[in-house]
């Protein structure tokens, strides 16, 4: 455990000194993966219990749409917006959640709610075209470098938040697992009337979680916002992109710590790695092969890569450590 | 009544048509396989691609161009079940989710790899009917016949023939039928061919209204989806009507306000409706 902490605190070191000697090439590719691990990790947050959900592109679009046309329309700074944007994810979330869970509505129904939440707020981003510019997309109101509009075009600036809401993510995620909560989940996503039965609170346990997911969803839309300075409807909302979170994470492992982060660095490396070999003329490469590589993965190793990594470490061990108990 | 209202009616109709097969090859599949083709709207997409290469690039008569894609796309169908669904038969109901999601993925990045995301047009240009001031178009007076004789046809398959019986034994239980003699691997394949080339119909009548581009999928496919969940998946006729009502939300949503609201409405009232009636509008 402790060799453990000590790479991981070597990482992090490295990570922190990363912006004094990269290129605002890669510094902007590391912000990109940093803030959707961050997406990631939050949806896996509900994903590894089996709560899987394809709502995900609804609480991000509403997170980053809010402090945006709040910030452009009305000069409300995103100190204020974005908390605002959370609240009201949040609040959508507890909105569907609670009848969902409720009255039972779960497995691959779940899904199809979500997915249908999802296409709602899409629809209704695209449809109030006079406001938010439709399928044309938004620019926020540019300030320069300001605190108080959240702007930076320096990139290290952008590079550290995304590095601390990396961190408070995979904080949120051991939380949860070393928490009592896990074995309730765990027990509830087994079986909900034997959890009932135990007496776990099945709908409020349910509810947490996925407020906690949906919310810090939105604060990771958010921030993608403000450092783009550009959002459309198809990129942060909608089927496309819940799909896009749901795979990512099941391609790098949604029961590991690092899983959510693995495929948000395998999936973006790999779109970026096909757009620099064969250029533009090439579109839709990365995604073909992104699909081949996801229907391999949910047939040969559902666990994810580190998921299956464990488990040939697991299996290579287990001789070891059987005695030394 | 106001004429352009009962114009967005009939229009409503001709539509749900189409909607109706989409949802009846989605229900057969999840009906007998009880698996849920997330990726069926795309697989459409590729029907709609062959109907356009083979008649309007290469110059093959439309009929005949018809009957090829409808071939194709039901062979696409087994081979997808072939080697996607099959190796996941004993999944988890959700991993068999992702994996057609991945197939979603793969077609539609694929479609734009190989033919770029410009919109093409098999250049078909069919007469606008007026009756009685009414303008119907003939396109989807076409698609919406021929929608109800695929409909209908597959009833009687359903009914009159022994794969047909078999079928629909082995959406009531699948073990019993095993015993009974029946091979559930050919009846999975032939379910698979017979979806398929429902959506190869499906790709011939809406290649005759709509463009084809790599994601006319993301229109049709989360529609189709919700007309089976709300008809009750895996129940037919459920999902026949269910087709009607939705379309007659989008479309008079859609003469009411624009046609983004009009799915709004159609997808808050699926929530909603899954809610109160969680197992579909016409359990028993």
């Amino acid at each position: 455990m402790s060799a453990t902490r000590v790479f991981a605190l070597i990482g992090l070191a490295i990570l922190i000194a990363l912006p004094a000697v990269t290129p605002a090439y890669f510094l902007h590719l590391l912000i990109q993966i940093l803030l959707w691990s961050f997406i990631y990790t939050a949806w896996a947050l509900m994903g590894r219990f089996g709560f899987v959900s394809f709502g995900h592109g609804a609480f991000m679009g509403v997170g980053a749409y809010v402090p945006a046309l709040l910030w452009s329309y009305y000069d409300v700074t995103p100190w204020i917006g974005i908390p605002l944007g959370v609240f009201l994810s949040a609040l959508l979330a507890l909105v569907i959640g609670y009848p969902c869970f409720r009255l039972r509505v779960v497995g691959h129904y779940f899904a199809l709610v979500t997915l249908a939440l999802s296409q709602v707020v899409l629809l209704s981003l695209t449809a109030a075209r006079d406001i938010t510019g439709g399928s044309l997309g938004f620019t926020p109101k540019a300030a320069g470098h300001s605190w108080y509009a959240l702007q930076f075009p320096e990139k290290s600036y952008f590079y550290a938040i995304a590095l601390l809401l990396w961190l408070i993510g995979l904080y949120v995620w051991q939380r949860i697992d070393r928490g009592i909560n896990r074995e309730a989940l765990e027990a509830i996503s087994e079986d909900e009337d034997a959890a009932a039965a135990l007496g776990i609170n099945v709908l409020r346990e349910k509810l947490r979680v996925t407020i906690i997911s949906a919310s810090l969803t939105a604060l990771g839309g958010a921030i993608y916002g403000q450092y783009f300075m550009y959002l459309n409807p198809d990129t942060v909302s909608g089927i496309a992109v819940s799909l896009q979170i749901v795979f990512a994470v099941i391609a790098g492992g949604v029961y590991s710590l690092m899983g959510p982060t693995v495929g948000s660095l395998l999936t973006l490396s790999l779109t970026e790695a096909l757009r620099v070999w064969f250029g533009t003329s090439f579109i839709g490469a990365a995604n073909t092969i992104y699909g081949i590589l996801l229907i391999l993965c949910i047939i040969f190793m559902p666990q994810g890569i580190v998921g299956a990594f464990k488990r040939v470490r697991l299996r290579r061990e287990a001789p070891k450590a059987v005695p030394a108990e | 009544m106001d004429i352009y209202l009962l114009e967005a009616i009939i229009n409503g109709l001709l539509l749900g048509g189409v909607l109706a097969l989409l949802a009846l090859g989605l229900n057969l599949i999840f009906g007998v396989i009880d698996v849920v083709w997330i990726a069926y709207a795309d697989i459409v997409m590729c029907g709609m691609y062959v109907i356009y290469f083979l008649y309007a690039q290469y110059g093959v008569p439309l009929p005949l161009a018809c009957l090829i894609a409808i071939i194709v796309v039901a062979a696409f169908g087994v081979l997808v079940h072939l080697l996607i669904i099959a190796p996941v038969l004993n999944s988890p109901p959700l991993n068999q989710l992702l994996a057609t999601g991945g197939l979603l993925f793969f077609l539609q990045s694929f479609a734009t790899l190989l033919f770029g995301t410009e919109f093409r047009n098999i250049g078909v240009r069919l007469p606008i009917l007026e009756i009685a001031t009414i303008y119907i178009s003939f396109a989807r007076l076409v698609a919406f016949a021929l929608g109800l004789v695929g409909a209908v046809t597959l009833y009687f398959f359903l009914k009159r023939t022994y794969i047909g019986t078999a079928i629909r034994a082995i959406a009531q239980d699948r073990d019993i039928v095993g015993l009974m003699g029946v091979d559930q691997r050919r009846i999975y394949l032939v379910t698979s061919a017979i979806g398929g080339a429902l959506a190869g119909l499906a790709a011939c009548l809406l290649a005759l209204q709509y463009d084809v581009h790599p994601f006319i999928g993301n229109t049709f496919g989360p529609v189709i989806f919700m007309i089976c969940v709300l008809g009750g998946l895996g129940n037919m006729i459920g999902g026949f009507i269910a087709s009607f009502i939705i379309s007659q939300i989008i479309a008079i949503g859609g003469y009411y306000s624009n046609t983004e609201l009009a799915y709004v409405l159609a997808f808050a009232l699926f929530i909603v409706l899954m809610f109160v009636r969680p197992r579909g509008l016409f359990t028993r």
